[in-house]
């Protein structure tokens, strides 16, 4: 190990060409499983485009038997559920974030976060059986006329999945703010929740805008929640006590249907669509970071 | 668990009618593996799962040289992969279509005989339905239970994906082929169906008979109990045949171990697992 390091102190060893290609190599790989998952998702859904079963598969009923193959109602409830998690995400990781930031003591500000962070290790389906469980029942017994699989479950349970998303992204931007601004804001005599609130978090909305199109988009991938909780019925729900089907859900259900069935090719534009709303989340990440960049560039 | 433990009492019931004790070593069924070694691959219905599992388990403990795996994945799963070749026996809960038989030349065991139970919550007070009535629940214009004789509440559907065997049973057996509402909850396995109906007084849904056990309650459907004896005899129509499906007519291995499930320590398996032989 010595030895290696000292020569690579007088430039490169004699490995790193080696290290540099097998770089290249996975980089290559990387891009390369993610062209081909566009490809043949493209590839597969292409008969529905080409024989004009297009205009039934983009439709707002899914009755298979009845020759009605519209994924419309679980594209809206995929856009549905994430978005209504991630509103109750927000709020929640912010206030963590302020615990954690100077309003809470110190050590159980550190402890509150580490908790948090402890969270992106449980598994998915851990959360969905204790929802399935505990919040299920209790939504039912309080509204009745619900069956408790409804949006509202699987909403407040990807809330808590994407918690940690929103605390971890959140929490980065909070750390890096110019400690000046920390200095001027004490100087002001402000107290700890007002520097959250007036100073700390406007100057990372930034960060907070990263973090909700990460939650948003880890709540659109996610699937073993929606599935276990949401009640899966293919319809757009009427009021949050009712059930919603998301596209991950769908094609979950859908994927041991026969091969040559349009039920099955629909399933490959409901993951073209998938696919194109994680790029825009992607893409509206890449844009907030880049502008970020460009503001911190000194001028 | 439990379950586990009637079934094992019902099997210790019977040992003086069956063939003898069902321990792998006492039986001479398991004589047609000697001499074998190699691999059988199995996927496909979910249904089939005990059973096959059961049968390598002895097979395996009897002849270690062979080596039996046994997966899942539904009907359409076990199709298509014994079709491509990827496993030697692929499980159907449903016969296979003219098609399916002419595209991979796919040849059919009928296994078992299974039926679809309507089930509620054991709390419920409704005992039994017309076919009627279960149509109309599922078809949306029945919503409360009072209509059908229960107490006065919102009835919950549970009801299963279009992949399902289960599903396509109960939909031609007591629905008629006729509607399901779109807003009955969707569940995507026998197993989800049974904690979920049996975590919710106001559900209604259906499973397997033989995995019907004490936390929910079978309907009667018009007056007949949906047990196996009544499906055996057929007073209870809503059944279907578990096949397992080979590419071409089964051959060494494949074929032992289907010999083996269509004689009578296969027989006591079958039943073991809360379904009827045929043989």
């Amino acid at each position: 190990m010595r030895r290696s390091s000292a020569t690579h102190r007088g430039g490169e060893g004699p490995l790193a060409p080696l290290g540099r290609a097998s770089l290249w190599a996975f980089a290559a790989l990387a891009v390369a499983s993610v062209l081909a998952i566009l490809g043949f998702l493209a590839a597969f859904s292409l008969p529905i485009f080409s024989d004009g079963r297009l205009s039934r598969v983009l439709a707002w009923t899914w009755q298979p038997l009845q020759g009605e193959f519209g994924v419309l109602p679980m594209m809206t409830g995929t856009l549905l559920l994430a978005t209504s998690a991630v509103a109750l995400a927000l709020p929640m990781g912010v206030g963590v974030c302020g615990f954690a930031h100077g309003v809470g003591p110190r050590s159980l500000g550190r402890l509150v976060r580490g908790i948090v962070q402890f969270m992106t290790g449980i598994p998915t389906v851990v959360y969905g059986f204790v929802s399935v469980f505990l919040l299920v029942p209790l939504v039912r017994a309080t509204f009745g006329s619900t069956s408790g699989y409804c949006w509202l479950s699987a909403a407040l349970t990807l809330a808590f999945l994407t918690l940690p998303t929103v605390v971890i992204v959140l929490d980065g931007h909070l750390r890096h703010l110019d400690s000046a601004l920390r200095l001027g804001a004490a100087a002001l005599g402000l107290n700890p929740a007002q520097q959250f609130a007036w100073v700390f978090l406007p100057a990372s909305s930034r960060g907070l805008l990263a973090a909700a199109l990460l939650a948003f988009g880890r709540a659109v991938g996610d699937t073993l929640v929606s599935l276990m909780v949401a009640g899966n019925a293919p319809l757009v729900p009427s009021s949050p006590l009712a059930p919603l089907r998301t596209l991950t859900a769908h094609i979950g259900l859908v994927l041991a249907a026969d091969v040559h069935s349009t039920a099955y090719h629909s399933l490959f534009l409901s993951g073209v669509l998938l696919f194109g709303v994680t790029a825009l989340v992607s893409l509206g990440v890449r844009w907030v970071a880049a502008a970020q960049e460009e503001g911190e560039a000194p001028r | 668990m439990r379950k586990g433990r009637t079934a094992l009492l019902v099997v210790l019931a019977t040992i003086p009618l069956a063939v003898g004790p069902g321990s792998p070593t006492a039986a001479g069924e398991l004589d047609r593996f000697r001499g074998l070694t190699g691999t059988i691959n199995i996927a496909g219905g979910t249904a089939h799962v005990p059973v096959m599992t059961e049968a390598a388990r002895r097979i395996m403990t009897a002849y270690p040289s062979i080596r039996i795996a046994v997966a899942a994945g539904g009907t359409g799963v076990g199709v298509q992969k014994v079709g491509e070749g990827l496993v030697d026996i692929g499980n159907s809960g449903r016969a296979l279509t003219a098609e399916e038989v002419a595209r991979y030349g796919l040849v059919s065991v009928p296994l078992a005989l299974d039926g679809v139970a309507p089930i509620a919550h054991p709390k419920n007070p409704v005992t039994g339905l017309t076919t009627a009535e279960i149509r109309g629940i599922f078809a949306g214009t029945i919503a409360n239970w009072d209509e059908v004789g229960g107490g006065s509440s919102p009835i919950h559907r549970y009801t299963r994906d279009e992949a399902s065997g289960t599903r396509e049973v109960f939909w031609k057996g007591i629905l008629g082929e006729g509607p399901v509402t779109s807003a009955a909850n969707v569940v995507a396995s026998n197993g989800a169906m049974k904690s979920a109906v049996a975590r919710n007084e106001q559900a209604v849904g259906y499973i397997s008979i033989g995995l019907v056990d004490d936390t929910v309650k079978p309907l009667r459907v018009d007056g007949v109990a949906p047990t196996q004896e009544n499906a055996r005899n057929g007073t209870y129509p809503v059944v279907r045949t578990l096949y397992a499906n080979t590419r071409g007519a089964p051959s060494g291995l494949a074929k032992a171990f289907l010999d083996y499930l269509g004689g009578p320590e296969g027989a006591q398996i079958i039943r073991q697992s809360g379904y009827l032989p045929l043989r």
